[in-house]
């Protein structure tokens, strides 16, 4: 009846219109810039065919690049860190609440995940912008006004603020399955405070920490409209470059250099941080 | 000792018990507690600001000067922004269902063993996930700028962006996000279930639809639901994408804040506040319910 040719036909079949889709649409771009990155801009703005290393080369000399790389990835780990560190013990906090409680605490964090992120940046420019309601604040006391947008530190405000769910929801999720008669266990063995959560609780929600950290880092250093909206002309990030040489700059090539670079440079990232995690895990647990 | 431990714990939703965490944790119930209130109060006060301030009378700046409805009604009155929450709508309904029909069938498969190419499949899949979307942006502007061109020169066909290349683009991000959320709600599935309807006779055609979709129907909802709102929210991929005249919420108020802060669009974001604060209790609704 369920015999495994049949079975693997089967399989077969489900997985092609994804498999046909993804291609199309996903590989097949991907592919396409690669080749574009070895090819040159003619002067009205279309790719030259004309096969050579020059994006590569002009862009390992192009410092204004590696600083908008450096500074994308810096925001990223800024933003990463400072929504893991505040997440954590909130989830912990949901987590040992009693379930009528819980249900409620993670309602709250629902809302603001799915509002429209545009509705979230924009929030912040009506609060920290120079006619927001800080600085109409401020203007009470004669105070100000103050220039708190178009710096990187309001870049970082909205991003924290856009992807703070995206870390407490997978947080929770580990934390909720975890069993706590572990803590109480590990106690009675006459491990410290301090040992316990090192020891017991935090291997055990490695997952839920790789999940939201990859879930925040890869949005943020990626990230076109907050600092598009935010950080105005003095904060560039890969993002808002890619979409100059895409757009006006119309530099196809040279924007496709700088599409691999930046993927290589993450993947390669995002595999490394994997290995790490699991790395840590399999010390803490051997066996 | 386990008597003790037994009088501490409390019932979970789950029916497992877990002590109360309190006992452990004394030093730090304060800083927990305190750690929460500031999540929360940095979560919701500028949304709240931004409510507010959308029925503040004042035109310009942050001065309240009374409640006013006004910025409603001019919103309601801007056929572009109507024509854009329309476009937006179509956009993400029709991405919805057929990448939530491809990307369940793609989960389907995956819940099955050991056919070649399973492991490659289910990597390959995270990828649009992992991918940034400006870079997927890019990559479809130049693939259907280029398929385009081809299109015209082999074949004198004249195809050019519009609506349905965002279509297809945001289908193109949403398979894999439906087949991660259809996948989970499968691995409950138990598949004993499907040989005893196979053993009663029932065709799979049958078994399909009438023992596995109702069981797994609440997770292609789900898929769906996410699929539904990450094209909705999406502004880079159909900024790239779209062809000219082609203006969704997102690109329509994208380019409205860029400029400056303004009560019609503190009016326009409270109402898709309001709008995913609705989606999201329905959809707790109809889980209570289901649970219930």
């Amino acid at each position: 009846m369920y015999n495994a040719r049949t079975e693997q036909r089967r399989a077969w079949l489900q997985a092609s219109p994804a498999l046909i889709w993804l291609g199309f649409f996903f590989l097949a771009p991907l592919v396409l810039i690669l080749i574009y990155s070895f090819q040159g801009r003619a002067n009205d703005g279309t790719v030259l065919w004309n096969w050579s290393l020059a994006n590569y080369q002009k862009l390992f000399a192009d410092g204004a690049f590696w600083r908008t790389l450096w500074l994308s990835t810096w925001i990223a780990l800024v933003v990463t860190a400072i929504t893991l560190v505040v997440s954590y013990p909130l989830a912990f906090f949901m987590a040992t609440r009693s379930p009528k409680r819980r249900g409620l605490l993670v309602l709250a964090v629902m809302i603001p995940f799915w509002t429209n992120f545009l509705v979230r940046i924009y929030a912040w420019k009506v609060l920290l912008g120079n006619n927001g309601v800080v600085n109409r604040f401020l203007d009470q006391f004669d105070l100000g006004p103050l220039q708190m947008i178009n710096n990187p530190s309001a870049v970082i405000m909205a991003l924290i603020y856009g992807e703070l769910p995206y870390m407490i929801l997978p947080l929770y999720a580990a934390l909720e399955r975890f069993d706590w008669v572990q803590l109480e266990a590990a106690r009675d063995l006459g491990a410290g405070r301090f040992q316990t959560f090192w020891r017991v609780l935090l291997p055990q929600t490695l997952p839920g920490i790789t999940a939201g950290s990859i879930l925040v880092f890869v949005p943020t250093v990626g990230t076109f409209a907050v600092s598009d909206i935010l950080g105005g002309t003095s904060v560039n990030m890969v993002g808002n470059s890619l979409s100059l040489q895409f757009g006006s700059a119309s530099n196809w090539a040279y924007g496709s250099a700088i599409s691999m670079i930046f993927m290589l440079l993450l993947l390669g990232a995002i595999l490394l941080y994997f290995k790490a995690t699991q790395e840590v895990n399999d010390g803490e647990n051997p066996g | 000792m386990a008597k003790i431990l037994a009088d501490k714990r409390i019932e979970t939703k789950h029916g497992r018990s877990r002590p109360v965490a309190k006992r452990h944790m004394p030093w730090g119930t304060w800083a927990l507690t305190l750690n929460a209130i500031f999540v929360y109060t940095f979560l919701y006060v500028p949304i709240i600001v931004l409510v507010l301030f959308s029925f503040n009378a004042a035109k310009v700046g942050a001065q309240w000067q009374g409640f006013t409805l006004q910025w409603y009604n001019e919103l309601f009155a801007d056929a572009r922004l109507g024509d854009a929450l329309w476009t937006s709508l179509k956009i993400a309904g029709l991405s919805t269902v057929i990448a939530t029909t491809i990307g369940t069938l793609a989960a389907l498969a995956l819940e099955k063993r050991g056919w070649r190419g399973r492991k490659a499949f289910d990597t390959g899949l995270y990828l649009p996930v992992i991918i940034p979307d400006v870079v997927m942006a890019v990559s479809l502007l130049g693939f259907f700028t280029l398929a385009f061109r081809q299109f015209q020169a082999l074949l004198g066909l004249n195809l050019a962006m519009g609506l349905w290349t965002v279509i297809i683009s945001h289908v193109a991000f949403n398979i894999s996000f439906v087949t991660v959320v259809v996948g989970t709600s499968l691995a409950n599935f138990d598949r004993r279930l499907e040989e005893a309807a196979a053993d009663l006779g029932a065709t799979p055609w049958q078994t399909f639809w009438k023992i596995k979709f109702p069981l797994i129907g609440p997770g292609v909802l789900g898929g769906a639901l996410l699929s539904f709102t990450l094209s909705l929210d999406d502004f880079v991929v159909t900024f790239f994408t779209r062809g000219p005249g082609v203006n969704t919420l997102t690109t329509e108020v994208y380019g409205r804040i860029k400029k400056s802060i303004s009560p019609e669009i503190n009016a326009i974001s409270s109402l898709m506040l309001l709008g995913s604060t609705i989606l999201v209790l329905t959809s707790l609704w109809m889980q209570r319910r289901r649970q219930a």
